[in-house]
C-alpha cells in the first residue's frame, strides 16, 4: 500500500511537470483527439509533446509489458495513473484501434517477433491501425467472408473487399480477416492477417451515411502481396481471434453509449430545460411518462454494468454478458436519441442553420441508428444469448 | 459497497433457497389454495422460518432478532418468490419490524421479540383507495378518553385476517391527501368495533377489508408522534416495496427457467420449439430484463441498509423495474407454454397471478415511475 502511495506521489509530480496545460482542456473538436500514425497532423505542439512524453513512458498503454513499449504497471498502479490523470482533467494522449483492439489480440495470439515489431509502434502512436472485418457480402454472417489470401510460397496474395473499415483512408496498417482455405468449413478456413495499407493494390473509398460524412470506408484489395510472417496465430484459426476481438468491441460500443458514465446530461434534465415545469411536473405529461420509463431502464442498465463489473472482479462472474450489455446498451441509446428528438420537436429537425451546432442533434440521432447494427446487430446478440447463455437448441 | 452479495449473504441465499424448496414449494401453495386455508399460509412453515432467523431478519439482536439487514430480507423474499411460498414474511417480518423499530422502548420490548419468535403477526391497514396512494387517508382518529376513537374502512390489508395486531393509519389532522396529520395506531383486531373480512385474492393470498367503527385506542398505542405517522409509513412501505421487488425477481426467475426448460423439450413441426428464432429472441430479451431487475433490486436493498438519501429513488426504481419484468416474464411464460400454460394443473399460471398481485401491492410501475420523476425533479 505504501508503494502505491509513493507511486501516486511520483505520478502526480510527473503529470504536473509533463502534461501541457492545453492538454488539460476539455475536448471540443474532432482534431483535439490524437490518433497518431505516419501521417499524423498534430493540432499544436502541446498535443505532439504530450504523445511523445506519454509514449516514451509507455503510459499510453499502462498495463502492457515494458518489453513491448508498455508501462509495465500493475492493475492497481494503472488505476492510480488513471485517477491522477482524471484529477488534472488530462486528455488521453492517444486514441487508437491498435490499443483498444489489435493490441490485446496481439498479446494473446501474436508471436514474439510480431509483438516486438508492432506493439511498441502502437504504444508510441507511430502506426495507426484499421480493422478489416465486414464485407459487402458478409455482414451479420461474418464467417462467410470471401476476401482470399492465396498461399504463393513466400507470400499471400490478397484479393477482395472490406466494408465499414473505420478510418481506412487514414490508417497505416490493417488487421484483416481473410480466407486462406476455401475448401474448409466456413469458420475453419479463416486466418488473421496484418499488412501495410501502403502495399500495392490497396485502395479505399469513403462512405457517406444517412447522418452525413463518416469515418467509414470501403477498402479494396487487388493482388496485394503480404509476407507470410504477417499471419497472426495459426492458419485457419483466425475466427477464434475474430470472436475474441468482437467481444472487446461489443464492450466498447455497449459501454460507451449507454450510461454515459455520468458525463452526459440525463434526458429528464434536458427536458426540464427545454420544456419546463408546471407545478413541479414536466409541462408535457405524456412525454414525461415516456422519459421516466426510459430513465428507469437507463438507471437499471447502469447498475447492471456496475454489478457485472463487480461480479467479474470478485470471480462471481455470470459470464457471456457482453452480448447483453451490447444489445441493451445500444437499444437504450437509440431510445434516448428518439426522446431527445421528441423533446426538441421541430427544432430537432434542423439540418443546417446559421448557428454552430445546429443540425448536430439530427445527425447524432441518425448516427445512433447504427449502434444496434455495428459490432454485431441486436438480433445477432440475441442469437448469441439464446445459444451460449440459455443453451437453446440450434435450428 | 460493491453491487454484489457478500460471502455471508451468499450463504443466506443458499440456505433460504434450500429451505423454501423443501418446506414451502409450489405444491404447498396449491394445496393451501385447494383447501381454502383460512390464513393462506402454513403456520408450521412460519414457525420454522422463525427458527431459521427469517422472521427476525430485521429485528435487532438486543430484541432476539437475527438483524441481518434488508439485503438478507430480500434474499429470503426472492427465494419465497421462486417457490411461491406464502408466509407473513412481508407483513410481519418486514413491515411490522420496520414499524416497531420506530416505536417507544416499551413498544419495542413488547413486540420485537415476539416478531422474531414468529409468535405475533402484524398487518398494515393503510390503503383506502384501490390504487395505492399512501397519503389518501380518510379514516379519522378523534381524541377520546385517554386516547383516540377510530372510524373508517381499510382495503387490501395483507394477512389482515391472521394478524394479532393491526397497524392502522388514521388522520388526526389535515385533509385527505395531506401527508401531515397522519398517525399510526397499534390496534387489536379483537377490539370492539373492528371487523375484519378476509377476501381471498387472485394469488390465493389473504387480504382483508377492515372496518373501524368507533374503535377506542389507548394513547400508549400510538406508534411514533401524533400527526407524524407518514414518515414511518413511508419507511415501512419502502422496506416492503424493495422486498416485494425481490419476491417478484424470484417469480420472474422461476417463470423464466420453467419457460426456457419447456421450450427445450416441447416439439412441434418436428423440432424443439426452442430452436425457433421467434422464441429465442424473446427468451434472450427476457434474460436481459431479469438481469436489470436484479441489479435494481440489489441496489435498493443495499440503499436501505446504508440508510442512503437516495433510498426512495432506488426503491421505486426496483419496484417499477422488477414489477414490469415479473409481469413480462410470467406472461411470456404462459404464452410460450401455449395451451398447457392456461391449465390450472400446470404451475406457470400461479406465477402470473402472484406477479399481478405483487405488482399492485404498494404501488405499481406507473406509481413508481411517477415517484422517480418527482424525486428527480420533473
Amino acid at each position: 500500500m505504501a508503494d502505491l502511495e509513493t507511486f501516486r506521489a511520483e505520478t502526480r509530480a510527473w503529470l504536473e511537470a509533463n502534461c501541457p496545460p492545453e492538454m488539460r482542456e476539455p475536448i471540443r473538436d474532432d482534431d483535439d483527439v490524437c490518433w497518431g500514425g505516419r501521417g499524423v497532423k498534430f493540432k499544436n505542439e502541446a498535443q505532439k509533446l504530450w504523445l511523445e512524453r506519454m509514449g516514451a513512458k509507455g503510459w499510453t498503454v499502462p498495463e502492457w509489458p515494458s518489453a513491448y513499449g508498455g508501462g509495465g504497471l500493475s492493475r492497481e498502479e494503472a488505476k492510480v495513473l488513471s485517477e491522477e490523470m482524471r484529477r488534472i482533467k488530462a486528455r488521453s494522449a492517444l486514441s487508437s484501434f491498435g490499443i483498444w483492439m489489435l493490441g490485446p489480440a496481439l498479446l494473446k495470439y501474436g508471436n514474439e517477433a510480431q509483438k516486438l515489431e508492432h506493439l511498441p509502434k502502437i504504444a508510441r502512436g507511430e502506426i495507426r491501425w484499421c480493422q478489416g472485418y465486414s464485407e459487402p457480402g458478409a455482414g451479420s454472417d461474418l464467417a462467410s467472408l470471401r476476401t482470399s489470401a492465396e498461399d504463393k510460397g513466400d507470400h499471400y496474395l490478397v484479393n477482395g473487399s472490406k466494408v465499414w473499415t473505420s478510418y481506412a483512408d487514414k490508417a497505416d496498417w490493417i488487421f484483416c480477416l481473410v480466407r486462406t482455405d476455401p475448401a474448409a468449413p466456413k469458420h475453419l478456413g479463416i486466418s488473421f492477417l496484418l499488412f501495410d495499407m501502403a502495399s500495392e493494390g490497396v485502395s479505399t473509398s469513403p462512405i457517406k451515411l444517412i447522418s452525413g460524412s463518416s469515418p467509414f470506408c470501403q477498402t479494396f484489395f487487388d493482388n496485394v502481396k503480404v509476407p507470410k510472417e504477417n499471419l497472426m496465430g495459426v492458419p485457419g484459426k483466425g475466427w477464434d481471434i475474430a470472436k475474441y476481438l468482437l467481444t472487446h468491441e461489443r464492450d466498447m460500443i455497449g459501454g460507451s453509449d449507454s450510461t454515459g458514465g455520468g458525463q452526459r446530461d440525463s434526458v429528464s434534465n434536458i427536458a426540464k430545460r427545454l420544456i419546463g415545469l408546471d407545478a413541479a411536473i414536466l409541462a408535457d405529461t405524456a412525454l414525461r411518462t415516456d422519459i421516466a420509463r426510459h430513465e428507469i431502464n437507463a438507471l437499471a442498465f447502469g447498475l447492471t454494468m456496475e454489478r457485472v463489473l463487480a461480479e467479474t472482479k470478485s470471480g462471481q462472474g455470470t459470464g457471456a454478458l457482453s452480448s447483453m450489455l451490447k444489445y441493451y446498451g445500444t437499444e437504450l441509446n437509440k431510445e434516448r436519441m428518439e426522446l431527445l428528438m421528441s423533446i426538441r420537436g421541430s427544432d430537432g429537425l434542423v439540418w443546417e442553420g446559421e448557428e454552430k451546432g445546429e443540425g448536430d442533434l439530427a445527425r447524432s440521432w441518425l448516427r445512433s441508428r447504427a449502434n444496434s447494427i455495428e459490432g454485431g446487430t441486436s438480433e445477432v446478440q440475441l442469437n448469441i444469448i439464446a445459444k451460449r447463455v440459455l443453451d437453446l437448441p440450434g435450428a | 459497497m460493491p453491487l454484489i452479495l457478500t460471502d455471508d449473504q451468499q450463504m443466506i441465499r443458499d440456505s433460504a433457497e434450500g429451505f423454501f424448496k423443501d418446506e414451502a414449494p409450489v405444491s404447498q401453495h396449491r394445496s393451501l389454495r385447494d383447501s381454502k386455508d383460512a390464513a393462506g399460509f402454513s403456520r408450521d412453515v412460519w414457525a420454522k422460518m422463525a427458527e431459521m432467523g427469517f422472521a427476525g431478519v430485521l429485528v435487532p439482536e438486543a430484541h432476539g432478532g437475527a438483524d441481518m439487514g434488508h439485503v438478507a430480507a430480500g434474499i429470503i423474499l426472492e427465494a419465497m418468490g421462486k417457490n411461491l411460498s406464502a408466509a407473513p414474511m412481508l407483513s410481519t417480518a418486514v413491515l411490522g419490524a420496520t414499524a416497531l423499530k420506530q416505536g417507544t422502548a416499551e413498544q419495542q420490548a413488547k413486540y420485537l421479540p415476539l416478531i422474531a419468535q414468529g409468535a405475533h403477526l402484524l398487518a398494515l391497514a393503510a390503503d383506502e383507495a384501490a390504487r395505492h396512494k399512501p397519503n389518501h387517508v380518510a379514516t379519522t382518529a378523534a381524541p377520546s378518553g385517554n386516547g383516540f376513537k377510530l372510524n373508517g374502512v381499510k382495503g387490501f390489508v395483507l394477512d389482515g385476517a391472521a394478524a394479532d395486531t393491526l397497524i392502522v393509519a388514521a388522520r388526526t389532522g389535515g385533509d385527505v391527501g395531506d401527508t401531515a396529520g397522519i398517525t399510526l395506531f397499534l390496534v387489536n383486531p379483537k377490539s370492539d368495533g373492528v371487523s375484519v373480512d378476509r377476501r381471498s385474492m387472485v394469488d390465493s393470498r389473504g387480504a382483508a377489508r377492515v372496518t373501524l367503527a368507533d374503535v377506542q385506542v389507548d394513547g400508549a398505542d400510538v406508534l411514533g408522534g401524533v400527526g407524524e405517522g407518514f414518515a414511518i409509513l413511508e419507511k415501512m412501505l419502502d422496506a416492503g416495496r424493495a422486498c416485494l421487488a425481490a419476491e417478484m425477481l424470484g417469480v420472474s426467475g422461476t417463470s423464466f427457467t420453467m419457460t426456457v426448460d419447456y421450450i427445450k423439450q416441447r416439439e412441434q413441426f418436428g423440432q424443439k420449439i426452442g430452436s425457433f428464432q421467434a422464441l429465442q429472441h424473446r427468451a434472450a430479451h427476457l434474460f436481459c430484463e431479469v438481469e436489470l431487475a436484479r441489479s435494481a433490486t440489489l441496489k435498493a436493498l443495499q440503499a436501505l441498509d446504508e440508510c442512503s438519501d437516495r433510498t426512495p429513488m432506488y426503491v421505486s426504481l426496483a419496484k417499477a423495474k422488477a414489477g414490469e419484468v415479473a409481469i413480462l416474464a410470467s406472461n411470456e411464460g404462459v404464452q410460450m407454454h401455449g395451451g398447457i400454460g392456461m391449465t390450472d394443473e400446470y404451475d406457470i399460471g400461479f406465477f402470473m397471478k402472484r406477479a399481478r398481485a405483487a405488482q399492485e401491492t404498494f404501488g405499481d410501475a406507473a406509481f413508481h415511475s411517477d415517484r422517480i420523476a418527482r424525486t428527480l425533479g420533473y
